[in-house]
């Protein structure tokens, strides 16, 4: 029984990963990328963690579920900041805001310096 | 018992090609955050890669290197987007 639940976490966890890796390949912009790939991928990997933690819960280690559980803390902390250092960033760096974005309101703040269009490919 | 090892493989695989998807985009991105954006998520689905090895593999260290690669996952994101922002680490 334990093992179908954990089946489901895991299966839904790796499809969010997947959605949020090809979101990361369609999308048009580093900030749009950034927002979908980390939504999803973040969910993607506590879903696959809460399923680490039903098994290892249910007979096969203990050990195994308590460092899932300490390992959900840090992802849910860790990876929103890393998210939002990196867009901050990005903005800093120059990257330009792609054609159908509406508003920019960080603009009316700190106006955005140096702008490049795509550098070096490589 | 065999059914649930034939599906964490499934699953492995698949992870795999999302893995591969962030190369991709790691290779190909025209700026530089576009391959940081890249590294990071490719840091966070290595952790439930990681996950998906304990399971099958009934050892509880692996989850010791997803908790390791968490962490040290966010601090390189967060010090090169300082970087980025040409900026010191201390400000």
């Amino acid at each position: 029984m334990s093992e179908i639940i954990t089946a489901i976490l895991i299966g839904l966890g790796v499809l969010f990963n997947l959605f949020g890796s090809i979101g990361l390949v369609r999308l048009p912009d580093v900030y749009t990328r950034l927002q979908a790939a980390t939504k999803c991928v973040t969910l993607g990997t506590l879903l696959t963690l809460t399923g680490a933690v039903i098994y290892g819960f249910s007979g096969a280690s203990a050990e195994m579920a308590w460092k899932s559980m300490l390992c959900i803390v840090f992802v849910v902390i860790t990876t929103p900041a890393a998210a939002h250092a990196l867009a901050r960033g990005a903005y800093k760096y120059g990257v330009k805001l792609k054609e159908p974005t509406v508003v920019d309101l960080y603009q009316e703040v700190e106006p955005q310096q140096v702008s490049i269009e795509d550098d070096e490919e490589t | 018992m065999a059914n649930f090892e034939y599906f964490l493989y499934v699953a492995m695989a698949v992870l795999v090609l999302s893995i591969f998807l962030c190369l991709w985009r790691i290779t190909h991105g025209p700026t530089a955050p576009d391959r940081m954006v890249g590294i990071d998520i490719l840091g966070v689905s290595l952790v439930s890669f990681s996950v998906l090895i304990a399971l099958l593999s009934g050892r509880g260290y692996y989850m010791t290197l997803a908790l390791a690669w968490a962490l040290l996952a966010f601090i390189a994101t967060v010090g090169l987007s300082k970087y980025l922002e040409g900026r010191g680490l201390d400000e």
